[in-house]
């Protein structure tokens, strides 16, 4: 009776053990999430202090004289992931249509899909080197054609390997949306005598049209913190870029290249502010695309 | 007379009518038939890409992979026999690492969302998860160096491993949590209706039941870490020489590409070629494991 009581008691208590450390484990991701918010912000608090919001519109980033403005990497920023987006998006939406309507099952789909997902899968530093070996070439060449001055890497170039790195990402999510439309909807359309193609552009895409956007949303998050790829094409200059194929450098890659050397206080602060303008941008991307994805799967 | 002339003219529009409708078809149907040409032109040349790249890391990767390769150190420039043996091994070391971290939280986390579906604090600890996803990885570095390296005095493999690890729980936790979730209901309650501990329905049925999916999203997230380079700039920093003290930096193959990749030498060039091939490989065998994984372990139910 009493070796039953003390085992019921060990059992009791192990019980209790295992429900605080599953409780414990979960308060522990908030509080990791909050440490790295905080981390962070007083990190960045010098520079904060000492530029305020000078740091977004001053056009010089020169640590010698001790100036530190983030204008240029934000327009590089910027303008890399917005022109990825343009060149990826009619493909991400073709590949979407594809795989979500046209061959939603078989091998054709089976190949696509692997490799849509292997796509994903390369390395940033290993799509950055094939950039530098493969594509800037390309570019000089085009950049001769064009009468420009012929440095290869650019703000060009970084973006047409950022749009091949964010199509996996916006296409999965399009193409989900996509399967997802009401087959009565569909047959509705085609029994009125409508074509694939009608039913498509007037069914399909008004249907899914937040999930669409969601999807550009969460590839927009991604290419604006990518980091390796990006440094090793965009040339790293400290200036304003003057055109799309000009040299230029994003938040990212300024941390990457000058964090490890930075010295002096405001310096480093300075680099961290850009982690943190990152960190809240790719947070508040990365909310409002998933609040829309909730409300389309639950509308 | 007049009648017969009336009946010819509406015969005669509709006919027209009628061709017009034909024409129309006619013209809806080519539109149809272009669309789709060109969306399968459009997904054929999204995947150009992938094919290129793998072409060319495979034609210079298989030249510069010999025994060589992988167990001597890297040389100095001009001298052949250059190898990435310290690469290889920090590589591993870090990813083992960071597996001890992040495996055991990740799945304990999965278990509390999967079993508290709908309190305040999983909403709040799901949503910490998600956006941890989202963080950029050079970030998680910078974030990384102010709690590890900077206390700690300096770079080591273990400030990287912590790296990769926070980088690899989101989708162990994730992958846990469906998985988890995709068991039915009476599973649990049969257990815990012959009298067993809560506790040990959970580790002993469900996981073992779910186990395959966990699997499944471990390896994925091993996948996805192994190329990472950005988090390691500032934590596992690189080291010429062969390390294996986790306190001390560590090289590691992506570092590797960067370091050779950027430098203007090429047999520093055909390294990296080496180990690029080296990760693609692992990267796509770690893929096949966890389709077979899929196969064989899917939860049926």
């Amino acid at each position: 009776m009493t070796a039953i009581s003390f085992q019921a008691k060990r059992i009791n208590l192990k019980e209790k053990v295992f429900k605080k450390t599953l409780t414990l484990s979960a308060i522990i991701v908030v509080v990791i999430l909050m440490a790295i918010f905080f981390t962070l912000l007083i990190n960045s608090m010098p520079s904060i202090k000492a530029l305020g919001t000078k740091f977004f519109y001053d056009k010089t980033w020169d640590p010698v004289a001790d100036e530190y403005g983030a204008l240029p990497f934000l327009v590089g920023t910027l303008l890399t992931s917005f022109l990825a987006l343009v060149i990826s998006t009619p493909f991400s939406i073709a590949v979407a249509i594809f795989l979500g309507e046209y061959y939603k099952k078989g091998i054709v789909a089976e190949i696509f899909k692997n490799v849509i997902d292997l796509l994903a899968g390369i390395p940033s530093v290993i799509y950055g080197f094939w950039g530098l070996i493969v594509l800037v070439p390309i570019v000089r060449m085009i950049e001769m054609k064009l009468n420009l001055p012929p440095y290869g890497v650019g703000i060009f170039t970084s973006s047409v390997i950022l749009a091949i790195m964010v199509l996996p990402f916006s296409v999965s999510l399009s193409r989900q949306v996509i399967s997802m439309v009401p087959a009565h909807l569909k047959e509705a359309a085609y029994s009125l005598g409508a074509t694939r193609f009608e039913v498509i552009t007037k069914i399909i895409i008004p249907y899914t049209k937040s999930g669409l956007f969601a999807g550009l949303l969460l590839a927009l998050g991604r290419a604006l913190g990518e980091t390796m790829a990006v440094t090793m094409l965009i040339g790293n200059t400290h200036e304003i870029p003057t055109g799309i194929f000009s040299p230029g450098n994003t938040m990212a890659s300024v941390i990457a290249n000058e964090f490890s050397e930075a010295t002096g206080e405001i310096y480093t602060s300075a680099l961290i502010e850009m982690g943190l303008f990152l960190f809240v941008v790719a947070t508040i991307i990365n909310i409002l695309g998933k609040q829309v994805i909730k409300r389309f799967t639950i509308s | 007379m007049e009648m017969i002339l009336k009946q010819n003219k509406i015969m005669k529009n509709k006919l027209l009518v009628d061709l017009q409708i034909e024409k129309q078809i006619v013209r809806r149907n080519k539109k149809n038939k272009i669309f789709k040409g060109i969306i399968i032109a459009g997904t054929v040349i999204s995947t150009l890409p992938l094919l290129l790249i793998l072409f060319y890391i495979f034609k210079q990767g298989i030249t510069a992979i010999n025994w060589d390769f992988f167990t001597n150190l890297p040389k100095p420039v001009g001298e052949t026999g250059g190898g990435v043996a310290n690469a290889l091994v920090g590589s591993i070391l870090i990813l083992l690492v960071s597996c001890v971290l992040a495996i055991p939280i990740g799945i304990i986390i999965g278990i509390y969302l999967s079993e508290v579906a709908k309190s305040r604090l999983a909403y709040y600890s799901r949503l910490a998860v998600d956006v941890l996803q989202g963080i950029p990885s050079i970030v998680i570095g910078i974030i990384i160096y102010e709690w590890i390296v900077r206390p700690m005095g300096g770079f080591s493999a273990f400030s990287g491993s912590v790296a990769l690890a926070l980088m690899m729980l989101p989708s162990i936790v994730k992958s846990t949590e469906e998985t988890l979730k995709l068991l039915p209901e009476s599973l649990k309650e049969a257990s815990l209706a012959l009298g067993v501990p809560y506790y040990k329905t959970i580790l002993k049925i469900i996981v073992p039941t779910g186990l395959g999916g966990i699997m499944t999203g471990i390896i994925l997230s091993i996948s996805r870490v192994i190329g990472e380079t950005a988090p390691l700039l500032f934590t596992a920093f690189g080291n010429p020489f062969m390390s294996t003290n986790i306190f001390k930096p560590i090289s590691s193959l992506p570092l590797i590409i960067f370091n050779y990749a950027t430098s203007p030498y090429n047999d520093w060039h055909q390294l990296a070629w080496g180990a690029s091939m080296l990760l693609i490989l692992m990267i796509l065998i770690l893929n096949i494991i966890t389709k077979i994984v899929q196969r064989k372990w899917k939860v049926q139910f």
